[in-house]
């Protein structure tokens, strides 16, 4: 009876505890599964082809990079209540707020735009216009923030979630060579042929889809309108971690698919690798093809809305999910705005598309040291942060991860420009 | 009306700018430096663009 008794009390208490995550998550688990956006996928689906499973390993290793540097947003989002637009706005001045708010403005849109192209893409597979996909994903997007809920908005863009998980079954449907993955992947390697330009560049690609400026404002800015307290920290660093773990696996389960069905093929994007897989095996194109379009849509809903957020912050309009198109014009305008603006660009007959892709990698290199320099100084402030400051090992860890970030997303950008650097 | 609407969008970037006028953050010589280094790489980046921009222009 006791032994049954205490079964029943740990039930219950497990089943609390489950239910008070599932208030608190959503913000980590969307940005993170949303990094694994259009570009994302394009960069994993490359991996897989070039070097087969050699480098599951590293996107392993990219997990706890990304929860570390997001892991900041929440705690910073929490005690100041302030989005990261305005907290650089408010404790470095308006000359590195508007630095920021700008830079930002323009790498959501680029990026947007790739996200657009991602979409286009996936759906052209099934023979749909790209203006039938433009519309109906900005109608799906404009949908998402009209209901006038933050927590509605949240829980319908989780469902996007778990739609990116759709590699995972994409992946078994292939038979892929089990063993040899869990034995071959895991230990740090490189893959035969050693350390070439080539290789260096996709471990650049792969750390820069990793971490992208937008993820830092929109995490920040997700906090603050959910309404996160500093008692609900311990929750939202979970929710984070879990986000951490799924974008790796989806990651992984990319560069399985490509590396066991394509490997050795010369592909430049996620939708060729569709298009091929197509020939191979229908169900698995149709299901990377669904999965590109999803990883397209959740990278165009938070970023559409990071910027969103980010000059509704600085410039004091009401800027929260919780109120209608009434009470916040200005914040649903630019929102729309950046839709259509980003959809439309996309339909432009000779629009520069790769140009557009080239710059993207060009201007986050400016946005991002900033972004993470601008965190780490307001999380070592004792009259920001008080007692959620960051302590050694967090310091520890954020500075050698920001410096590494820093370095290899210059190498990156750099190398975007000056094409015939790594030849 | 264009005018008008300028005009106000000037405005609130005239009071953004009164209102962070000053930076709240306490100015330590780690934080002087990080930005100091934060101008310098910047600077190098927009000089390593621009560079990049007229040697394309001259091909």
């Amino acid at each position: 009876m006791n032994l049954l008794s205490r079964l029943y009390y740990r039930h219950k208490k497990f089943w609390k505890t489950f239910r008070l995550f599932l208030m608190i998550a959503g913000p980590g688990i969307i940005v993170m599964v949303a990094d694994n956006d259009a570009g994302g996928i394009t960069t994993y689906s490359v991996t897989g082809a070039q070097y087969s499973f050699h480098l599951i390993w590293f996107l392993v290793l990219l997990g706890p990079v990304a929860y570390f540097v997001q892991e900041m947003t929440v705690r910073l989002g929490a005690v100041t209540k302030r989005g990261h637009a305005e907290a650089i706005f408010h404790s470095f001045g308006a000359f590195w707020g508007w630095f920021s708010l700008l830079d930002l403005v323009l790498v959501d849109w680029l990026t947007m735009i790739t996200e657009f192209i991602g979409m286009t893409a996936a759906l052209s597979i099934f023979g749909v216009p790209p203006v039938i996909t433009v519309i109906g994903a900005c109608l799906i997007m404009g949908a998402m923030v009209l209901q006038g809920k933050y927590w509605t908005w949240e829980k319908i863009a989780l469902v996007f979630c778990v739609l990116n998980l759709i590699y995972i079954p994409a992946a078994f449907m292939i038979h892929p060579p089990i063993d040899k993955i869990i034995h071959g992947s895991f230990i740090p390697h490189l893959p035969p042929g050693g350390f070439t330009n080539g290789l260096f560049f996709l471990i650049m690609a792969n750390i820069g889809t990793t971490i992208a400026p937008w993820m830092i404002f929109f995490q920040q800015s997700a906090v603050v309108d959910k309404g996160m307290q500093e008692k609900d920290m311990f929750w939202g660093k979970i929710d984070t971690a879990a986000g951490a773990f799924l974008t790796v696996v989806v990651a992984a389960f990319c560069v399985i698919l490509t590396a066991t069905l394509i490997p050795g093929l010369p592909i430049n994007d996620a939708a060729t690798a569709a298009h091929l897989f197509m020939g191979i095996n229908k169900y698995v194109g149709t299901l990377l093809a669904i999965g590109l379009f999803d990883a397209g849509l959740l990278g165009a809903i938070c970023i559409s809305l990071a910027s969103s957020w980010a000059f509704g912050e600085v410039f004091g309009w009401a800027h929260s999910l919780n109120q209608n198109v009434k009470q916040a014009p200005w914040f649903y305008a630019y929102y729309f705005f950046t839709l259509i603006f980003a959809g439309t660009v996309v339909l432009i007959p000779g629009a520069p598309l790769v140009l557009i892709t080239l710059f993207v990698q060009v201007i986050a290199v400016t946005l991002l040291p900033a972004a993470l320099v601008f965190l780490i100084i307001l999380l070592n402030d004792e009259e920001t942060m008080g007692k959620y400051k960051n302590n050694w090992f967090q310091n520890f860890a954020n500075i050698s991860i920001v410096a590494l970030i820093i370095v290899v997303s210059t190498l990156y950008g750099i190398s975007a420009v000056f094409q015939n650097i790594l030849k | 009306m264009i005018s008008e609407s300028f005009g106000s969008a000037l405005d609130a970037v005239r009071e953004i700018n009164r209102k962070y006028n000053k930076p709240h953050i306490k100015m330590t010589r780690a934080v002087q430096l990080s930005l100091g280094l934060l101008r310098f790489y910047l600077l190098f980046l927009v000089g390593l663009l621009v560079w990049k921009f007229f040697s394309e222009l001259h091909k």
